[in-house]
C-alpha cells in the first residue's frame, strides 16, 4: 500500500506551521533554532514526497534536500555561535531581552 | 632684418622667463641688467626693421606658425610689418629701453626688484605682440597681455590698499572696454569671415558692405579703444593707476599701452573710413576728452596726477586726429608724446625719488638748484607738451589742429585750441610749483638730491628726442618724413589727403603758438606775480574749483550708478545662491535625514519582531499567489 501524496503534504504543512508558530511564540533562542530546523525539515519532506511521485526521470528534489541539510547544518553552527557569544556577553537566552541592536 | 622680426618680442619674453624663474633666488639686481639688455637688443633690431621698411619693403607678413585652423577659417601667428607697425615697434622698444635703464636706478632699493623687471619684460612682450599682430585675434592676445601686466604693475606695491584698489579698477574698466573689442572682432568674423587685417581690408574694398554692421564694428572697436586709451567714458582708471611705480606710469600709462587704442583705430582706419559716422564719434569723443581732462589737470596737486590727466588729454588729441581722418598726424603725435610724456613722468619720478617719495607739489619748490638735470630735461618736455616751437610737441599737435581746421571741424578746432591754452597753463603751473619759487618744505628741500646717473642719462636721451624728433620727422609740416613714410597706410585707408595751403599752415601754427604762449603767460603771471593770486582765484571760483578738484564727481557718479548697481546685483546673486541653490541641497539632505530617523523605528532589535515580519511577508506572497491563481482559473 502506498501512502498518497496528500498525506505527505498534510504532514509537511503541519510540521511547517508548528515550527513557524514555535519561532514566533517561544522566547528561548535555542528552542527558536530548533523550530527553524523543524520548518526546514517540513520543506524537505515535501520535496522528497514530490520527487518520489514525479521524479521518475531524475531525483532533482532529493538532491535539493541534501543542499538543505548542508545549509541547515551551517545555519545551526552559526546560530549557536551567535547565541553562545551573546550568552557570554549577557547571560540570558531570552531573545526579547536581547535588543541592543535597536535602531 | 625683417625676417628676424620675431626676435624683437622673443627677447623680452626670454628676459621674462629667466627673471621670473631664477630672479628671486639667484639673479637679484642682475634681473634689471638682463631685462634692459634684452629690450636694448630688441630696440636695435627694431631700428633695423624700421630702416628696411623705410628702404621700401612696405608690407611684409612674417608667419611663425598656424594657430587655429577650422574649415575655411584659419589664423596664423604672424607679424605684419608695414610703416605703421614698424613705427610702433621702434617707439615701443626705444622708449622701453630708456625707461628700463632708468628703472634700474629708481627701483634699486625695492624689495620686489626682480618681480618688477619680470613683469615689465612681460609687458613689453605683450605690447610688441599687440603692434606686430597681423590679425585682430592675435592683437587681442597682446591687448589682454598688456592689460594683465598693467594690473600687476599698478598693484606692484600691493601691501598698501590704494595700489590694490587702483589695479582692480584699471583691470575692471579695461575689461569693460574689452567687451567692446570682443563684440567688434566677432562681428568682423561674421561679416568678413576672417580676422586678418589684409583680408578684411581687401574684402572691404572689393565688395559693398552694409553700413549697419560696419558701424557696429567700428563703434565696438572704438569702445575697446576708450578702455585701453583712457577716453571718455572709461578714462577714470588712468589717474588712479599712478599708484604704481613711476617707471610703470611712464612706460605703460603714458608712452605705450595707453596708445594701443590709437593704434587699433589707426590700424582699422579703412573700416572706420567706410563706416559713415564712426569717425565723427571718434573725433568728438577725442576732443571732449582732451578738454575735459585738461580742465581737471589745472587744479591737481599730485605731480603724477597732473601728468596722468595730461596723458588722457593728449590721447584725446590723437583720437581727434583720427576722427578728422589724419592717422599720420595721430601716429606722429603718438611718437612725440611717447618721448615727452615719458620724460615728464621720469622727471617727476626723479623729483619724487630725490624727495624720498613726496608727490605733493605744494611741498616742493625751488628744486631747480638741487636737481639741475631733472629740471632742464623736464623743462624741454614741458615745452614740448605746451607745443612750443621747435620742440617735438609743436609739430605733431600743430598737424592735428591743422587737419581739424582743414576738415572744416571748426568747433573741434576751437576745443583743440582752448585745450592747448589749458595744457600750456597746467604744465607751467606744475613746473613752477616744483622747480621755482621758494622751497615750501625746508626739511624736504634740505634732503633733496639729484638722481644717480643711471636715471639722469635716460632723461637726457628722452629730452633729446623731445627736442628734435618733431623737426626731424615732421618738417616741413604736412610733408615731412612721417607723412611720406605713413602714406601707404593713409592711402590704404582711403583717406583723402587734404594738405592745407602753406599760408594756412603758417597762420594755424601762429595761432597754436599764441595759444601756448597765452597759457604760459597766464601761468607765469599767476604763480610768479600773483596776478591774479591763485589762492584768491580759488576762493572766487569756489563752486567751479570744487567741481574740478573733485574731478567732475565722475568717480562718485560711477560709484552711484554702476558700482552700487553691480554690488546690489552681486548681493542678489549671493542671496539666490545661498537661499535657492544651497537651500535646495540643504533641504534635500534634511529630508533624507528625517526620513532615515523615521525608518530607524523599524529596527526594533527584537528577534520576534523580525520573525513576525518575515512570516507576514510570506503570508502576503501566498495570498497574492493564491489570488493570482484564482484569477487564472476564473478566466
Amino acid at each position: 500500500m502506498t501512502v498518497p501524496l496528500g498525506a505527505y503534504v498534510v504532514v509537511s504543512a503541519a510540521l511547517f506551521f508548528i515550527g513557524c508558530a514555535g519561532v514566533l511564540v517561544r522566547r528561548n533562542a535555542v528552542v527558536i533554532l530548533m523550530c527553524v530546523e523543524l520548518m526546514l525539515n517540513a520543506a524537505n519532506l515535501a520535496l522528497v514526497a514530490f520527487s518520489r511521485k514525479y521524479g521518475s526521470i531524475d531525483e532533482r528534489g532529493s538532491v535539493f534536500v541534501i543542499f538543505v541539510f548542508v545549509v541547515a547544518a551551517a545555519e545551526v553552527a552559526v546560530g549557536l555561535g551567535i547565541i553562545l557569544s551573546a550568552y557570554r556577553n549577557r547571560p540570558v537566552v531570552d531573545v526579547d531581552e536581547i535588543h541592543q541592536m535597536r535602531g | 632684418m625683417i625676417s628676424l622680426v620675431w626676435l624683437i618680442p622673443a627677447l623680452p619674453l626670454t628676459a621674462f622667463l629667466v627673471n621670473g624663474l631664477f630672479g628671486r633666488r639667484w639673479l637679484g639686481q642682475l634681473t634689471g641688467v638682463i631685462a634692459s639688455a634684452a629690450v636694448g637688443v630688441s630696440a636695435l633690431l627694431a631700428i633695423g626693421v624700421f630702416l628696411e621698411v623705410v628702404g621700401g619693403r612696405t608690407q611684409t607678413v612674417v608667419s611663425l606658425y598656424r594657430w587655429i585652423a577650422v574649415g575655411d577659417f584659419s589664423i596664423n601667428v604672424s607679424a605684419l610689418v608695414d610703416p605703421l607697425s614698424s613705427t610702433m615697434l621702434l617707439v615701443v622698444t626705444v622708449v622701453s629701453f630708456l625707461i628700463f635703464v632708468y628703472a634700474n636706478g629708481y627701483m634699486a632699493h625695492d624689495a620686489g626688484f626682480y618681480r618688477f623687471f619680470t613683469w615689465l619684460s612681460l609687458f613689453v612682450f605683450a605690447m610688441l605682440i599687440l603692434v606686430m599682430a597681423d590679425n585682430y585675434l592675435l592683437m587681442f592676445v597682446g591687448w589682454e597681455g598688456v592689460g594683465l601686466c598693467s594690473y600687476l604693475l599698478i598693484g606692484f606695491w600691493f601691501e598698501r590698499p590704494e595700489p590694490y584698489y587702483a589695479a582692480k579698477k584699471a583691470f575692471i574698466m579695461n575689461r569693460i572696454g574689452d567687451w567692446g573689442y570682443t563684440i567688434g572682432i566677432i562681428t568682423i568674423f561674421l561679416v568678413f569671415g576672417s580676422m586678418n587685417f589684409l583680408d578684411v581690408f581687401t574684402r572691404l574694398a572689393t565688395s559693398s558692405m552694409a553700413q549697419g554692421p560696419l558701424t557696429l564694428i567700428c563703434l565696438a572697436l572704438f569702445f575697446g579703444a576708450t578702455g585701453k586709451s583712457a577716453q571718455l567714458p572709461l578714462y577714470s582708471w588712468l589717474p588712479d593707476a599712478m599708484e604704481g611705480p613711476t617707471p610703470v606710469s611712464a612706460l605703460i600709462h603714458a608712452a605705450t599701452m595707453v596708445t594701443s587704442g590709437v593704434y587699433l583705430v589707426a590700424r582699422s582706419m579703412p573700416l572706420f573710413e567706410a563706416a559713415g559716422p564712426s569717425l565723427q564719434v571718434v573725433g568728438i569723443v577725442g576732443a571732449i576728452t582732451a578738454i575735459f581732462a585738461a580742465t581737471i589737470a589745472l587744479v591737481q596737486f599730485d605731480i603724477k596726477r597732473v601728468m596722468a590727466y595730461s596723458t588722457v588729454s593728449q590721447l584725446g588729441y590723437m583720437f581727434l586726429a583720427l576722427g578728422v581722418g589724419a592717422p599720420a598726424a595721430a601716429i606722429f603725435h603718438l611718437a612725440t608724446h611717447a618721448f615727452f610724456k615719458a620724460l615728464l613722468f621720469l622727471g617727476s619720478g626723479s623729483v619724487i625719488h630725490g624727495l624720498g617719495g613726496e608727490q605733493d607739489m605744494r611741498k616742493m619748490g625751488g628744486l631747480r638748484r638741487k636737481m639741475p638735470v631733472t629740471f632742464w630735461t623736464m623743462l624741454i618736455a614741458g615745452g614740448a607738451l605746451a607745443a612750443l616751437p621747435p620742440l617735438a610737441g609743436f609739430w605733431s599737435k600743430d598737424e592735428i589742429l591743422g587737419a581739424t581746421f582743414t576738415e572744416g571741424q571748426l568747433v573741434l578746432y576751437a576745443i583743440g585750441i582752448v585745450t592747448a591754452i589749458l595744457t600750456a597753463f597746467y604744465v607751467t603751473r606744475a613746473l613752477w610749483m616744483t622747480f621755482y619759487g621758494e622751497p615750501r618744505d625746508h626739511h624736504l628741500y634740505d634732503h633733496a638730491h639729484e638722481s644717480p646717473r643711471v636715471m639722469t642719462l635716460p632723461l637726457v636721451a628722452l629730452a633729446a628726442g623731445s627736442a628734435v624728433l618733431g623737426i626731424v620727422i615732421g618738417f616741413p609740416p604736412e610733408g615731412g618724413f612721417i607723412h611720406r613714410f605713413l602714406a601707404p597706410v593713409v592711402e590704404a585707408a582711403g583717406v583723402a589727403d587734404r594738405a592745407p595751403e602753406l599760408a594756412t599752415i603758417v597762420v594755424l601754427a601762429f595761432v597754436s603758438v599764441l595759444a601756448g604762449l597765452i597759457g604760459i603767460a597766464v601761468g607765469v603771471s599767476m604763480y610768479v606775480r600773483h596776478r591774479p593770486d591763485p589762492a584768491a582765484l580759488t576762493r572766487a571760483a569756489g563752486p567751479v574749483y570744487r567741481v574740478l578738484v573733485n574731478k567732475y564727481y565722475v568717480d562718485e557718479l560711477y560709484d552711484h550708478r554702476f558700482v552700487e548697481a553691480a554690488r546690489a546685483f552681486a548681493g542678489a546673486a549671493w542671496a539666490f545662491d545661498i537661499h535657492i541653490i544651497d537651500g535646495l541641497a540643504n533641504r534635500l539632505g534634511w529630508a533624507l535625514a528625517r526620513g532615515g530617523q523615521g525608518l530607524r523605528r523599524a529596527q526594533t532589535g527584537v528577534v520576534g519582531n523580525y520573525a513576525l515580519t518575515i512570516v507576514a511577508g510570506l503570508l502576503l506572497i501566498l495570498v497574492a499567489y493564491g489570488g493570482y491563481a484564482a484569477g487564472i482559473l476564473g478566466r
